[in-house]
């Protein structure tokens, strides 16, 4: 079996989100990037299974659509134990020409099973994974927060309003991960780091998928008021301003 | 010149910040109790931290000084018990071993060491052998195919819990420090018995002990180099292990510095954030400028060391100069938190604990002022 | 292409508020683009469920039931909204942003070519170019997304569009389906929570963090639930400290939510968990540290003690909900 996952490159998530003076772009400068937090947790996953698979899981691969710079993300990706990577060379330009480009490159390389995250967590798409499927006319399962393989079957939870549903699927199959499905990202090995740069990182040159979307101007948030501060011993003014002033209760 | 860190340098970085992380949780707790961090030492293992710099025939990561001068420097900012478990194995009994010891020996030691399976201890100092490491009193006497230790330790971290002392013993009391020589002894051997566990000021987390040893057999091939290498294999080990040192206490200046910047940049007092008075604004540029400079140092002599040139002048004075700015940028970072410095839940407070130690051990401040002046003086 | 063509996601045959809101949205953007408002009904919902579309301006609703539409199947699903799509010259697709949306709109899009926005905050700020309003980085922006291609695909967020009643008149018709779409994924198991609300249903939500100390100390959180006819939910190391089930843990890598009203209680506010909960009318905080960060994302605040003040606290608004 060939796992696949799709990681995507964005800035730490305690990044403080700074505008460019006309508001057309984010100031992305003196950014710190990582593994998109979803991708990361499936990517954990994946090494999870294959460690436990008694070798009938022969490689976790990466790919991914970005320029050049976003190399030292895949190559932590490779210490953290991903066998091999694929770089797209192409700035990611919406989800739609992300998941084509991706659709593309993967097309011919029967991956049995494609780990995707729900949603990066710069601009919230919760879209590639899905819309990759559909390029590839691949079966898919999102909102999928535990997944194990028992034999030729391929064991998911997914998430529902209320609960959740257990699904069995055969590969080749596309899971859209989310939270659980693995508890904790991997910290990379000194050993890993330093297998990291012999590890195969393969640039392949874009197909030049078109992006429908495009994202034009951007507002900070509206500044909140001060917090209204109430005394511990007087619960009852609470109670009062949420009735009297906020009116919510 | 270039002062630019590698992809892996900077990965390094963040893999041993991510690692101190989770030394938080418990960090404080366990400087209370004086507990040994056992669960985080074996992560520490499993992450490759203790055999990073070892050669990679021999299981380790292979890594330059630098990098693990940076993996120290990150892990100190939390937790400086936790570095220094990881610096005595690291940067003076597996170095010691891997630079000194026989083809047999590293074959024999090192593949458990680089993966902290053996964990290392470095006993020099004695009771009344401190900073005067010549008058060494406990005995290795020749046996033939022996030797038998007699004596005491001082000071010893993780002589509870390692595996592997080195030991520094005088064979030849006539030849003076030409006579000591160094023993790889497992530390269960029979005759080996510790004192109390010391009841330290800082670093509490980390084990130390004295030891005593009661006719304790050690097989002569477990003797590092040639009869009477011992004093000057100390020596050596000791300028090695400046370096980790420097960088611990580099960290411990920067985890108090981070701190004291994001409380002054909540803290309000007469209606403005504290990092606006100039007061505290001044002393957190001074703070900032100390550990720049005293990381600078630490990094030189690393890359030295890392490109076969002489370091002990440079290790000497990043210690000296990393150790006393600890201590000056820890009171700061104490007294811009006012009295919440002062207890234990601001951490700085430990911090501070844990920098003097620093212009203690491997070495005093006082010591590396001798190394640093006779150096001097010897150039032309 | 003037018409706009509504997911009506149902909840065992019941459509919730949120189906109501994107009702509402859809059919005013079809209005300002002269078109009709559709909806397509997937699954068993009753007449009377499917007609009350109609109070929010819906003239028209879809349906499809059988087997192929029993359980939620992402195949079938989006190959009927589709088919759907083409058979009205829908221009614009509506769906509320769910889990349900998350998995079958990014495969509408790419069979319809349609550009798609995620959880959209309101209307299009413009037509041409197509242009509508989202949240990016989980609340730390808002960003204007232009739609160039000439389907465009929103998922709503919820809470972010009142109802607005424009009734029409309603025909309700069956959509012809394809019945071979087999699928070799098999749901074997189906687990819910019964009589519990829903965390992204829920207009109140109780949030405990670890000021908490322990999951024993959950009672008065519970409580205070109750008292409300809230939902509880919980931060990330709670989540991970196993104090309470991932499915409660609120924040940026947790679930996202928007209610009128949210309890952070014992919360220090850690950006990662205000991204999660930002959207929130209003929010109340308590905590023991007067600098904790929730205090800065929070209306109304108390400086003290969870597990002292709470009790107080629950008992106040049973004296409230009793008088009124």
């Amino acid at each position: 079996m060939k796992i696949l996952v799709c990681i995507s490159n964005v800035p730490d998530t305690t990044t403080r989100i700074k505008l460019s003076s006309d508001q057309n772009a984010i100031d992305l400068s003196n950014v710190q990037w990582i593994i998109n937090p979803w991708d990361e947790l499936a990517l954990t996953r994946a090494l999870e299974l294959k460690e436990s698979s008694g070798g009938s899981i022969e490689s976790v691969s990466i790919i991914h659509v970005g320029n050049a710079g976003s190399e030292a993300t895949l190559r932590k990706a490779l210490a953290i134990g991903a066998d091999d990577a694929m770089r797209v060379d192409a700035a990611p330009a919406d989800a739609y020409a992300v998941a084509h480009e991706i659709a593309e490159a993967v097309k011919d390389k029967n991956f049995d099973l494609i780990l995707c995250g729900i949603e990066s967590s710069d601009y919230n798409g919760s879209a590639m994974g899905g819309m990759l499927a559909e390029f590839l006319n691949m079966e898919s399962v999102s909102s999928v927060s535990k997944l194990e393989i028992e034999g030729a079957e391929i064991k998911l939870n997914r998430e529902i309003a209320g609960g959740y549903e257990v699904i069995a699927a055969q590969a080749p199959v596309i899971a859209i991960v989310q939270k659980g499905i693995a508890i904790e990202p991997r910290i990379p090995s000194m050993r890993g780091i330093m297998m990291a740069r012999k590890k195969p990182l393969v640039v392949v040159p874009a197909t030049g998928a078109k992006a429908l979307t495009e994202f034009v101007h951007y507002t900070p948030p509206q500044p909140k008021a001060a917090c209204k501060m109430i005394a511990a011993d007087n619960p009852a003014e609470l109670v009062n301003l949420l009735h009297n002033e906020a009116k919510i209760i | 010149m270039n002062f630019d860190y590698t992809e892996e340098h900077l990965m390094i970085k963040q893999a041993a910040r991510d690692f101190a992380r989770k030394l938080e949780a418990d960090v404080i707790e366990r400087d209370r109790t004086a507990t040994y961090p056992t669960a985080h030492v074996k992560e520490m293992a499993e992450l490759g931290f203790l055999g990073m710099m070892i050669d990679p025939k021999y299981g380790g990561g292979g890594m330059d000084s630098l990098s693990y001068a940076i993996a120290i420097e990150e892990i100190s900012k939390i937790d400086s018990s936790v570095a220094v478990i990881m610096s005595v194995h690291n940067s003076l009994v597996s170095y010691g071993v891997e630079k000194y010891g026989s083809e047999e020996q590293k074959q024999k030691f090192l593949p458990r060491m680089a993966t902290g399976e053996h964990i290392g201890a470095f006993l020099l100092s004695e009771p009344e052998a401190g900073s005067d490491a010549t008058s060494q009193k406990t005995l290795a006497e020749d046996k033939g195919d022996h030797y038998l230790l007699n004596g005491t330790k001082n000071w010893i971290t993780s002589a509870d819990n390692s595996s592997i002392y080195l030991v520094i013993a005088q064979t030849h009391p006539d030849k003076k420090h030409h006579g000591i020589n160094v023993l790889i002894v497992d530390r269960h051997s029979p005759g080996i018995s510790l004192g109390a566990h010391e009841d330290k000021m800082g670093m509490r987390s980390s084990d130390t002990h004295s030891v005593m040893f009661t006719d304790v057999k050690v097989p002569k091939a477990n003797r590092l180099g040639e009869d009477g290498f011992g004093f000057t294999f100390a020596m050596k080990a000791l300028e090695a292990g400046r370096i980790g040192i420097a960088a611990q206490a580099t960290g411990i200046a920067a985890g108090a510095y981070e701190r004291a910047l994001h409380y002054s940049k909540e803290r309000k007092s007469f209606g403005r954030l504290i990092c606006e008075h100039q007061a505290i604004a001044f002393k957190l540029a001074e703070m900032y400028l100390k550990i720049e400079n005293a990381r600078n140092l630490v990094h030189k002599a690393a890359w030295l060391k890392d490109n076969n040139k002489p370091y002990s002048l440079a290790g000497s004075m990043a210690k000296l100069y990393a150790a006393d700015i600890a201590m000056e940028v820890t009171t700061e970072a104490v007294q811009i938190h006012g009295g919440y410095g002062y207890v234990k839940e601001y951490h700085v407070e430990r911090l501070m604990r844990e920098a003097k130690l620093t212009q203690i051990y491997e070495g005093t401040s006082e010591i590396q002022k001798i190394v640093i002046s006779r150096s001097l003086i010897k150039q032309k | 292409m003037n018409n706009v063509l509504i997911y009506t996601e149902n909840f065992d045959g019941k459509f919730k508020k949120s189906i109501y809101e994107i009702a509402s949205y859809g059919s005013e953007i079809a209005r300002q683009l002269g078109g009709q408002a559709i909806a397509i009904s997937l699954g068993d919902v009753a007449e009377g469920e499917l007609k009350s579309l109609g109070t929010f301006g819906i003239s028209k609703v879809l349906t499809a039931s059988g087997d192929l539409f029993d359980t939620f199947q992402n195949l079938p699903y989006a190959a009927a909204i589709a088919q759907a799509a083409n058979q009205e010259n829908a221009g614009v697709i509506i769906f509320s942003a769910s889990n349900i949306a998350k998995a079958i709109a990014p495969r509408v899009s790419v069979k319809l070519k349609a550009g798609m926005v995620f959880a959209a905050t309101g209307l299009p700020s413009n037509l041409n170019p197509f242009t509508v309003p989202k949240k990016v980085f989980h609340g730390k922006a808002f960003a204007d997304v232009v739609v160039g291609s000439e389907r465009k695909i929103i998922s709503l967020s919820q809470n972010s569009f009142g109802l607005r009643e424009h009734p029409a008149d309603i025909v309700i018709e069956a959509l012809p389906t394809e019945t071979s779409t087999a699928s070799a994924i098999r749901v074997i198991d189906t687990q819910k929570a019964s009589g519990k609300i829903l965390l992204n249903d829920a207009e109140i939500i109780v949030s405990g963090g670890r000021g908490l100390k322990s999951a024993d100390n959950w009672q008065p959180i519970e409580e205070l639930a109750e008292i409300l006819g809230a939902a509880t939910a919980c931060s990330r190391p709670v989540s991970d400290e196993g104090w309470r089930p991932h499915s409660e843990h609120v924040g940026q890598t947790g679930k996202i939510v928007a209610p009128n009203l949210y309890f952070a209680l014992g919360i220090s506010g850690a950006i990662q968990h205000l991204a999660g909960v930002s959207s929130s009318k209003v929010i109340v905080a308590i905590n023991t540290d007067k600098d904790a960060p929730i205090f800065e994302a929070a209306d109304y605040g108390i400086v003290g003690d969870v597990q002292k003040v709470l009790p107080q606290l629950n008992d106040a608004f049973r004296k409230f909900k009793a008088e009124n």
